[in-house]
């Protein structure tokens, strides 16, 4: 049994993959509590699409792909909040519009470099397995950046989620907390590339977050349950990654899948289980 | 440490011919009218007269087309915690996961600043108001989990918490049972001997009649403004509410009661 859990880790892209998914999984559950109270999902899965074209400018121009990801993460990010802003047309449908627009330039962009379904596959599914040494110090750094600000400005982000009215009335910048908001998300979506991939990532910020939220009423609790079953997922699905070999990516999002089922069914009191 | 000594001189609120639109149409037009410290005002009017869009604009969340709002003969945005709004149930997300010490504590927010963490002092203001609504023994219940009389204290409780100078309240009187009306009004004799400014809308024109010392009856427009037997006069409530509105026997009855919807 112990060799069974240390054989993968005598590898060391299995020691950095497994660094690099478990920070992902926590960060990603964290900042998805929010997705998930906030309704933001579409948000997340837009924005994580609307990066490809960073990514591809990025390796046109041969530089860092996370710095191209994270300058169109942003400018993704404000641009949703610009365009709602107006009042003229919805969030929703702004993100609509944004994320095909940006989607499409994205796969432009891609489809004029030689090795195009090779790179493509690793940006929309990860490539855990190939997480370099400063890869890792990105991912952790940036993590660090996101998981700060959300813990300094836990009240804040917590009267403008829960009570857009109090905010107004304590005077809270409500606007610039937002946009603060969807930046966090961007850089959460940027630091899951390497791991989960751009048509994953939706998936590590809400199913956690959501099994989270059948388990408990307190916002800090979700927040660490949805960070104990992200690195749980994590982990485990790199496990069933390396025995079976399946894409590694995938393995971690099932799994946190899983576990949300069992919760979904057996959660205490809330479980559809108990509630016959 | 009391409600008193937060309140360092009369407050007193001021509008002056403001003009609230939403896209265009004007939910509030040419509104003017003043609120000495310490008094209680009933808003009255019909659905979509404009209540809840003068309390909005009362704690600036929705803008300004004209005229402007003073508080302590300032403009709004210099004082910080002074104002305290108690929304209608119906605006709350009673799914998102807090406590209902949490939502009381919430009302500490305004005095302590970014970045700072409730103290000592915090948590002694929440145990107080939550014993003083007699929700103490809810603390650590989910708000999801509550009653709506339940759920209406613990927004008092948090009103409470906030130390205000002014307190408006939208339609606190409606979809609740008795004990919690009581306990309601009860909140506001006490908030009288602090001196607090408080503005109540209600559907219920006999309340407001008996229980206030000032009536705001609007439609759109001031309609009348004053002492309850100036205010509802057969003329003036039938502006205000059109035919729909009648008197029995001395007592109006209008046609509520379905919350007022805003988009």
């Amino acid at each position: 049994m112990i060799d069974f859990l240390l054989t993968p880790l005598s590898y060391e892209f299995m020691q950095r993959g497994m660094l690099a998914s478990v920070m992902v999984g926590v960060l990603c559950a964290i900042m998805g509590c929010y997705v998930v109270l906030r309704s933001m999902a579409f948000m997340g899965d837009a924005m994580a699409h609307a990066i490809l074209p960073g990514i591809a400018i990025a390796y046109l121009v041969k530089g860092d792909l996370l710095v191209g990801a994270t300058i169109a993460a942003v400018i993704v990010a404000l641009g949703i909040g610009f365009f709602s802003r107006q009042g003229s047309i919805k969030e929703d449908t702004a993100i609509g519009i944004l994320f095909a627009a940006a989607l499409s330039l994205g796969v432009v962009l891609i489809s004029t470099i030689k090795t195009y379904a090779l790179d493509l596959t690793h940006i929309l599914f990860g490539n855990v397995l190939g997480v370099s040494i400063s890869d890792l110090f990105l991912t952790a750094g940036l993590g660090l950046v996101v998981l700060v600000t959300i813990v300094a400005l836990y009240k804040e982000f917590l009267v403008i989620s829960f009570d857009p009215v109090l905010a107004a009335t304590l005077r809270l910048p409500a606007e610039l907390l937002r946009n603060l908001m969807f930046v966090l998300l961007a850089l959460t979506i940027v630091v899951s590339l390497q791991t989960v991939g751009v048509g994953l990532v939706a998936a590590m910020l809400v199913t956690p977050g959501a099994t989270a939220y059948l388990l408990t009423k307190r916002l800090t609790t979700m927040m660490l349950i949805a960070a104990a079953i992200g690195a749980f997922s994590s982990v485990t699905g790199l496990y069933f990654s390396f025995y079976v070999n399946v894409a590694s990516g995938a393995a971690v999002v099932l799994t946190a899948s899983v576990v949300f089922l069992v919760v979904f069914l057996f959660a205490p009191r809330r479980g559809l289980v108990w509630r016959r | 440490m009391t409600i008193q000594n937060s309140i360092s001189e009369p407050g007193h609120l001021t509008v002056e011919n403001i003009l609230v639109a939403y896209n265009d149409h004007p939910a509030l037009d040419d509104v003017s009218f003043q609120v000495p410290h310490g008094t209680r005002v009933a808003v009255v009017g019909p659905n979509g007269a404009g209540k809840s869009t003068l309390f909005k604009a009362l704690v600036g969340l929705l803008p300004l087309r004209r005229g402007r709002i003073l508080i302590h003969g300032l403009p709004l945005g210099h004082h910080k915690d002074c104002v305290a709004y108690v929304p209608q149930r119906e605006e709350v997300d009673w799914k998102f996961p807090v406590t209902v010490s949490d939502v009381v504590l919430m009302g500490r927010y305004g005095n302590l600043g970014w970045f700072n963490r409730p103290g000592k002092r915090d948590g002694l203001i929440v145990a107080r108001s939550l014993e003083q609504m007699g929700i103490a023994n809810l603390a650590r219940e989910p708000i999801g989990d509550l009653s709506g009389g339940q759920q209406q204290r613990v927004f008092l409780a948090r009103a409470l918490a906030q130390e205000p100078h002014i307190l408006l309240m939208d339609e606190p009187f409606t979809g609740v049972d008795a004990s919690t009306q009581e306990a309601t009004l009860q909140l506001l004799d006490q908030l009288r001997k602090d001196q607090v400014t408080v503005m109540v809308s209600t559907h219920d024109l006999d309340l407001a009649s008996k229980r206030f010392d000032q009536v705001l009856l609007i439609n759109h427009r001031l309609i009348a403004y004053g002492k309850a037997e100036q205010v509802f006069t057969p003329e003036t409530v039938t502006r205000a509410f059109g035919k729909h509105a009648m008197f029995l026997d001395k007592i109006v009855v209008d046609d509520c009661c379905p919350p007022e919807m805003f988009e």
